[in-house]
């Protein structure tokens, strides 16, 4: 779609923050995204007027990352760890249990829009396998059941919190301003730790 | 036993550990003020006097990292931090920003003053947006308190802080990736020399340096180097924070001297999965050479670790106990270094793509003892001949396991299947939840 005015003011804010402008790159990636939900064509071609680069140039780098989309995700986006840890304690059956309870495969989106699924890699939360993100927010310790759960309260409007993350779960679109560094004020929501990364300090006070 | 130290995660179990009112209350941004009466150089010999050692993996002297930044060059410095935490198994970066981001930035502004830096950026992964939340607001409420732009507490130094968040890239925890993943390139690793410290970011000096070692500068700058070298080994100095995960009853983050044992740390925090036994581990990632049981005793530093043949990593401890398969696990990071590997050089491109095929067939017991020597064959191709350390992370679980547990990927071959139950090492069954 086209962008607006502000919009582009915005981009232009992002540029700013650094001492030469095709750092900007990255951010204003994720900035498109928030915007249309994946990096489209007219995003290219505007990042690509705004940091005097060729379209190919700017595609060479969107394509280069995996959280770049080259076509439209799910309103939630749930990332399944399958790296070898999470893989063996559990993730493997989260992932082929969700595709089938959906009725798609690795990448793909349901019919409504609301939920697609991607395997991902090492999300460093190993000591809370197995681990699911959505829309990059941690859901620790998932079991099948619980990701069908979260999964079906997605596709119904009403998805849990994350388990460390904001008290309400955000869309993928909100979700990636926040990548481009534009904040919603929901740093101070939810728990400042989990339990086992206080275990060691627990520990070291004489707990259980 | 070893006792456990808690520096960095002394304050995690406040609720407002996060915020700079939280941070302030546990001691915080009271090292930044000592450090800027000091001389650059004299913080430079400071931290080279503690022996304070990377922490991201590599184990290089931070203070030495610092003190390579030429001076008086009438050049730009940069000072960045990684924050790029993917390591497989590697989870301390990542808690350590969700609850105390201050601590970082604290660091940060101590080393960009040390080398003469103005600018500085935190790299950070793309998908942990609430590490990026907190850390962008602490970022904001450190300008507003004035620690960060321009004339910090009064000292004359300018700081401007950017965080820089990532798009799901591996490759771009290399540092020379990174960079380039920072000027708005993809992140491909570059050749050296010149080294970031010569021809960094933009070209110009830069310090790149792993969260946990930026976050452990203020602690050493208010507490002195007597107090840091006091904890530690000989040439491991210090505390540090051990990530276990896997195949325990209590997985976590537990902070403590370099040098500790798996052992320790084991009957520390509760021990193998009830009714299960440890079979391999890894000492620092899926990059460092798996262990077994007969290393439990190995004092978990940096020549600890590689004189028993691994590497310290980044002391993330995966623990996997008798009902893992050995080849599933290592065909799965061998599929994560093929999916990560960046594609600039040609051993690691290509060969991690053919170990990936061989391992898939024995994994299904298909292929013959031959395919072992084939799977050492490609790796003594593969490691040392591309130009970052990806493609030597790649053969290391392939090379131990080999080593360690041979007779495993043989019984695949002669069952003709994997002889595992994958049910048995989920912890579904054992929780009578699926």
């Amino acid at each position: 779609m086209a962008f607006t005015t502000e919009q582009i003011s915005i981009m232009d804010s992002i540029i700013a923050r650094y001492p030469r402008k095709r750092s900007a790159i990255m951010p204003l990636l994720h900035y498109v995204q928030s915007i249309d939900g994946y990096v489209t064509n007219e995003g290219i071609e505007l990042i690509g007027q705004k940091l005097e680069l060729a379209t190919a140039e700017v595609t060479a780098v969107s394509t280069f990352y995996t959280q770049y989309k080259s076509k439209p995700v799910g309103e939630y986006h749930v990332g399944i760890c399958t790296n070898t840890l999470c893989a063996v304690m559990g993730g493997d059956l989260i992932f082929d249990a969700v595709k089938e309870h959906l009725g798609i495969e690795n990448d793909g989106v349901t019919s409504d829009g609301k939920v697609s699924v991607e395997h991902i890699e090492c999300n460093a939360a190993c000591d809370y396998a197995p681990v699911v993100m959505v829309n990059w927010e941690f859901y620790d310790n998932q079991t099948v059941q619980s990701v069908k759960d979260l999964v079906d309260g997605a596709r119904a409007g009403n998805p849990p919190a994350p388990t460390r993350g904001p008290k309400t779960l955000r869309s993928w679109k909100q979700n990636s301003a926040v990548l481009a560094g534009i904040s919603d004020g929901l740093a101070n929501e939810g728990v400042q730790a989990g339990e086992p990364t206080l275990l060691g300090l627990k520990k070291a006070k004489g707990g259980a | 036993m070893s006792k456990l130290t808690p520096v960095l995660s002394a304050n995690w179990d406040q609720a407002d550990s996060f915020t700079i009112d939280g941070y302030k209350r546990s001691g915080g941004y009271t090292a930044v003020a000592k450090a800027l009466a000091m001389n650059p150089d004299e913080v430079i010999q400071l931290v080279k006097d503690s022996g304070l050692r990377g922490r991201g993996g590599a184990g290089f002297p931070t203070g030495s990292k610092w003190g390579f930044i030429p001076q008086g060059d009438n050049k730009d410095h940069y000072f960045v931090v990684n924050a790029d935490e993917s390591e497989p198994g590697t989870c301390k970066d990542t808690p350590l920003m969700m609850a105390n981001p201050h601590v970082l930035i604290e660091g940060v502004i101590i080393g960009s003053y040390a080398i003469r830096a103005n600018y500085a950026f935190i790299y950070i992964r793309g998908e942990v947006t609430h590490v990026v939340r907190r850390v962008q607001q602490a970022i904001e409420d450190a300008y507003k308190a004035g620690l960060l732009g321009k004339n910090i507490l009064g000292k004359g130094f300018d700081l401007e802080l950017v965080l820089h968040v990532g798009a799901g890239a591996y490759i771009c925890g290399e540092e020379t990736a990174l960079l380039d993943s920072l000027e708005g390139f993809r992140g491909q690793p570059r050749l050296r020399p010149p080294f970031p410290a010569i021809a960094g970011l933009y070209a110009k000096p830069t310090v790149v340096n792993n969260v946990e070692s930026v976050a452990s500068v203020p602690a050493i700058v208010n507490q002195g180097v007597a107090w840091f070298t006091s904890m530690g080994t000989e040439k491991s100095k210090g505390f540090t924070l051990y990530s276990l995960s896997g195949h325990v009853n209590n997985p976590g983050q537990f902070e403590a001297p370099l040098g500790i044992t798996l052992r320790q740390l084991l009957e520390i925090s509760g021990g193998v999965r009830k009714g299960h036994k440890l079979k391999f581990w890894t000492p620092g990632g899926s990059s460092t050479p798996i262990f077994t049981d007969a290393h439990l005793d190995v004092p978990l530093d940096y020549e600890g670790v590689a004189a028993a043949g691994s590497m310290l990593g980044t002391k993330a401890l995966q623990i996997f106990d008798e009902t893992t398969c050995i080849v599933r696990a290592v065909l799965r990071w061998t599929e994560f270094y093929k999916h990560e590997s960046c594609g600039k050089c040609t051993p690691c491109r290509e060969g991690t793509w053919w170990l990936v095929q061989v391992l898939k067939d024995l994994e299904a017991g298909k292929g013959s003892e031959a395919d072992l020597d084939k799977l050492l064959d490609l790796c003594d191709n593969i490691m040392g001949r591309s130009f970052c350390a990806l493609a030597d992370g790649a053969a290391s679980p392939i090379i131990s396991s080999l080593k360690y547990f041979r007779q495993e990927y043989l019984d695949h071959l002669s069952a003709g299947a994997c002889p595992f139950d994958p049910m048995a090492a989920t912890l579904f069954e054992s929780a009578g939840v699926k």
